[in-house]
């Protein structure tokens, strides 16, 4: 018999909200950064005082339309804002500023790939728009009272809503670590949703396998990770399930996410829910975006990951795996793209930063923002291995290190310092070859007779005396040489 | 005695050295204190005023004086000045007190300009005689037993009863306009974006404009050009420069006046005002104007499609007002919910919750499309209409009001005293500039304006020709 969950297939929407890196508020030129004492960050328009007006910053409009252009979006020209009205303790003016039926981005679309095949997917994107931030409602710090900080109050957000396209809770996370990159890579949010800078709600139905239509859905809120965001999936698709098969029927409803028992409950019920009663937000003139604006935003536009990760697998040659490490972050990939600049030897760059740039990391616990070489210097390491200037072990144990110890420093000069400069003058050679064949006199007459392979055990012993500094190839002819006669 | 009505009358004594601002203050406070009965005020700020004053007196001896230095001005209250306590007219603010001046008062102040007092008005800039405070309604001063009009009616009374040079109002669909042409005063609504509307409290954000109530045309023209202009804390304020109206007052041009068919035709309304304008239109054409009449068949879609938008821009523009962040709070209340309810049930009056269930009701799901969306689309056509008109006249003349004054308490039915805005809506709607004229004295005894509504940011040439009007 089936199973009774395989009978059944997750229907699942995501709207993201991301609070912007712009400095000042949405409408407003109080501070929007994070963590000033509660209350501290408030002029009387985010307060709502009598009389206020909002102002818009015109940086909201640039992140909006930079998040347009990295998803494939249509950018709207006539952007209207509009007034979302609810009551609550942490929305002073009784309304949120938002925009309702002028996002100012409609489509485009995000491609995730799963983990497991390999293969890719594209999720649609409805819309994205700009808003306001609440401020917050801390329930937890006094036991009588609820604690109001409007600090957040304003800041700007945009919201992303998704096509209800993704099937899995994996899916969910794919898609939600692809826009926290993307957002990363824009810099125009910092994605973290332990903080709150990054939330999700996920819409969820279940429905029959091949079936079309879309079921009564709930919508899920509060978690604050992405893999809380799978595991509030994967438990709501279970529990609608385990309701529909006990025939009872989904209730349209909002619900909250238990990370303590990975389990949701309801919060409210959608047919209690607020009529919000948009309107035209009359206080502000709709903004018009210019083509103009938007091809100067588009020439700034930095590398994106996906793109990166095309360049890297189809046109440097690199595995997807490789190319995927290194996309993962965006300051790996500016390093790597500045090193790949200075140097052709696209395979030793990767090779390097997943080698010894990534262990110097990892040991040190760092990001390669503090990692001590500039992208130069490792590109003229590279440099003196291909010109056999060095060998690699020498490189790589002795030269590497040093140059981290000494950063800014030519590596050519400190490999001669060091002494680790191959050698391939004919005295010293010659020197080193003399004593490896001194060495082993019996060998020597097993090579005349025709034993070539021992060959190598005098390359060993030629090295050996070197420390490494010996040029392979004229080693070899000045071996020849000195064993031939 | 120092009774200068108008401040220009003051402003040549003040420089001739025949007076000070400290005895012109004086004056009117003493003024204010024996016509206390006319509720002009909710706040006389009078120590205040005369050290001002004095600061002031210092400044015109030293020549550093701004152009409206000694100035009297009453603020209708709503209109926000720091460290003043503002109502609005209405028990839900409490003793609440502005953090920060309005920028129409920092461009009085910057000006020296003398801010006397808080003028009542109806609550929230909500009504049309004044009654819709809950301070009390404010007394006409030609007649006792009548309004002064609304909502700014503190502000008309106090400048009709010589108790200030000149008043603030603002006009969200007459507001300014009406209760000028009840008063016998010049009042005007400024073209919608003209004057910031920052520390003005909303009312209908897409139809409040701040404006001057003055005896006098040059007054209104001098007091408009401080503190009309752009202002970074109102997107919705233009960027045009504003022009030296007080010193362009001479008429350039014989400018063309447009009467409107449908009201020509229609005996419905006071004949003595009807005459008054046919009297008007025919000094003008003696004067070589043009005039000519023009169909605008909409007078009775204007009321509605007003009340439809202002009432939803409200309901959403007073959802602040809530016993949370300031204001007053209900003692009753125990939870969010009921802060909520019980602080908005006893701290609004009966005419703003009507006009906030109503503005709730035409937004809501449902009905917003039978409602807002049409308003909304009747509003465009009354633009486009309007516009019509004045691309062949430069003015259209209208009455300001149906009637002269009516009496305190005569009107109670709201739509009735809806339909008291019915010429002046029509300026709100299009945002166009509007100006009330005191041409005429009725056979009551009550006083009566005439109004011309002219093309966007003509505010130059609409004072000029008013002030032609004026001298007929």
């Amino acid at each position: 018999m089936m199973d009774m969950y395989d009978k059944y297939e997750p229907v699942i929407g995501l709207e993201v909200h991301m609070q912007l890196l712009t400095k000042s508020k949405a409408y407003a030129s109080d501070s929007a950064s994070y963590g000033a004492q509660p209350n501290h960050h408030i002029s009387p328009i985010t307060l709502g005082h009598p009389g206020t007006l909002p102002r818009s910053n015109k940086a909201v409009v640039e992140f909006a339309v930079k998040l347009g252009l990295a998803v494939g979006s249509t950018i709207r020209r006539e952007n209207q804002y509009a007034r979302k009205n609810y009551f609550y303790a942490d929305l002073p003016k009784g309304y949120q500023i938002t925009q309702d039926t002028t996002p100012i981005c409609n489509g485009g679309s995000i491609t995730i790939k799963n983990q497991e095949d390999g293969s890719s997917r594209t999720i649609n994107i409805t819309r994205i728009h700009m808003e306001e931030d609440a401020g917050k409602s801390i329930h937890d710090q006094d036991p009588f009272d609820t604690l109001v900080d409007l600090n957040r109050a304003g800041i700007a957000l945009l919201e992303v809503v998704s096509e209800p396209e993704i099937r899995t809770s994996s899916e969910a996370y794919q898609y939600l670590t692809e826009i926290r990159k993307l957002v990363r890579y824009l810099e125009i949010c910092d994605g973290n949703m332990e903080e709150g800078s990054m939330r999700c709600d996920a819409n969820i139905s279940i429905r029959l396998k091949g079936d079309k239509v879309l079921n009564q859905r709930t919508e899920v809120k509060n978690m604050n990770s992405i893999r809380n965001v799978q595991r509030a999936i994967d438990y709501e698709v279970k529990r609608q399930i385990e309701e529909v098969e006990a025939g009872r029927k989904i209730a349209g409803e909002t619900r909250s996410f238990d990370a303590v028992h990975g389990t949701t409950y309801a919060m409210r019920s959608k047919e209690l829910a607020n009529d919000y009663r948009y309107f035209p937000e009359p206080d502000l003139q709709p903004i018009l975006v210019e083509q103009d604006y938007i091809e100067s935003i588009r020439n700034r536009m930095p590398a994106l990951p996906q793109e990166l990760f095309h360049k890297y697998t189809s046109t440097l040659g690199l595995s997807e795996y490789d190319a995927a490490l290194i996309t993962d972050n965006k300051q790996m990939a500016l390093y790597f793209e500045e090193l790949i600049a200075h140097t052709s030897n696209f395979k030793s760059a990767v090779n390097w930063m997943m080698g010894g740039v990534k262990s110097y990391l990892n040991e040190n616990a760092v990001e390669i923002e503090g990692f001590p070489l500039k992208p130069a210097e490792l590109a003229a390491l590279i440099q003196l291995i291909d010109a056999g200037k060095i060998s690699h072990t020498a490189a790589t144990q002795k030269l590497f290190p040093a140059m981290i110890a000494q950063p800014g420093s030519n590596p050519e000069s400190l490999a001669a310092a060091l002494n680790l400069l191959i050698e391939s003058s004919g005295d010293a050679l010659k020197e080193w070859a003399e004593a490896a064949i001194a060495k082993y006199p019996e060998k020597v007459a097993e090579f005349k007779a025709g034993k070539t392979g021992l060959l190598g055990l005098f390359m060993g012993e030629l090295m050996k005396q070197s420390k490494g500094k010996a040029d392979p190839k004229a080693a070899d002819q000045i071996l020849r040489e000195l064993l031939s006669i | 005695m120092s009774n200068h009505p108008t401040f220009l009358a003051f402003r040549t004594n003040l420089e001739a050295g025949k007076t000070s601002c400290v005895e012109q203050v004086t004056y009117f406070l003493n003024r204010i204190e024996e016509r206390k009965s006319l509720n002009c005020f909710l706040e006389v700020f009078g120590d205040e005023a005369l050290l001002r004053a004095k600061e002031v007196d210092e400044r015109v001896r030293t020549g550093k004086a701004g152009k409206l230095a000694g100035m009297v001005v009453a603020l209708k209250d709503n209109i926000c000045f720091k460290g003043h306590r503002i109502s609005a007219a209405s028990k839900i603010l409490g003793s609440f007190s502005s953090i920060y001046s309005a920028t129409v008062v920092e461009r009085l102040l910057h000006e020296d300009a003398i801010i006397i007092g808080r003028a009542n008005c109806d609550e929230f800039a909500m009504g049309s005689s004044n009654e819709n405070s809950a301070f009390g309604p404010v007394l006409n001063p030609i007649d006792e037993q009548r309004s002064p009009g609304g909502s700014s009616g503190g502000s008309a009374a106090a400048v009709a009863a010589g108790l200030c040079h000149v008043a603030l109002g603002s006009d969200t669909g007459g507001s300014i306009r009406q209760p000028a042409s009840f008063c016998g005063l010049v009042g005007m609504k400024p073209t919608y974006g003209r004057i910031s509307r920052y520390g003005l409290i909303a009312y209908a954000s897409s139809f409040d404009q701040i404006g001057p109530l003055t005896h006098t045309i040059a007054d209104a023209a001098l007091l408009l050009e401080v503190i009309a202009g752009a202002d970074g804390y109102d997107s919705t304020a233009s960027s045009l420069p504003v022009e030296a109206y007080s010193a362009n007052l001479n008429p350039k041009n014989k400018p063309s006046v447009a009467l409107i068919t449908e009201f020509m035709n229609d005996t419905r309304w006071d004949r003595e005002i009807h005459h008054k304008i046919q009297k008007i239109v025919k000094l003008l054409q003696d004067n070589g104007h043009t005039t000519g009449e023009a169909s605008f068949p909409y007078l009775d879609h204007m009321v509605p499609a007003y009340y439809v938008l202002t009432t939803a821009e409200a309901s959403s523009n007073l959802s602040r007002y809530g016993g949370v962040l300031y204001g007053y709070r209900s003692p009753n209340a125990t939870d969010i919910d009921s802060t909520y309810r019980k602080s908005r049930s006893e701290g609004f009056g009966p005419e703003v919750k009507r006009r906030i269930l109503l503005g709730t009701f035409v937004l809501s799901s449902g009905y917003y499309d039978a409602y807002y969306s049409n308003a909304q689309k009747v509003r465009r056509i009354l633009r486009d209409k309007t516009n019509e008109i004045l691309e062949k006249f430069d003015f259209i003349l209208l009455p300001t009001t149906p009637k002269t004054a009516f009496k305190l308490g005569e009107i109670s039915d709201p739509v009735t005293m809806y339909l008291e805005d019915i010429f002046t809506v029509q300026a709100n709607l299009t945002g166009l500039p509007a100006i009330s004229i005191p041409l005429g004295t009725h056979s009551n005894g009550m006083p009566f304006g005439l109004q011309l509504i002219g093309r966007k940011f003509s505010e130059q040439q609409m004072l000029a020709f008013a002030s032609e009007l004026e001298a007929l």
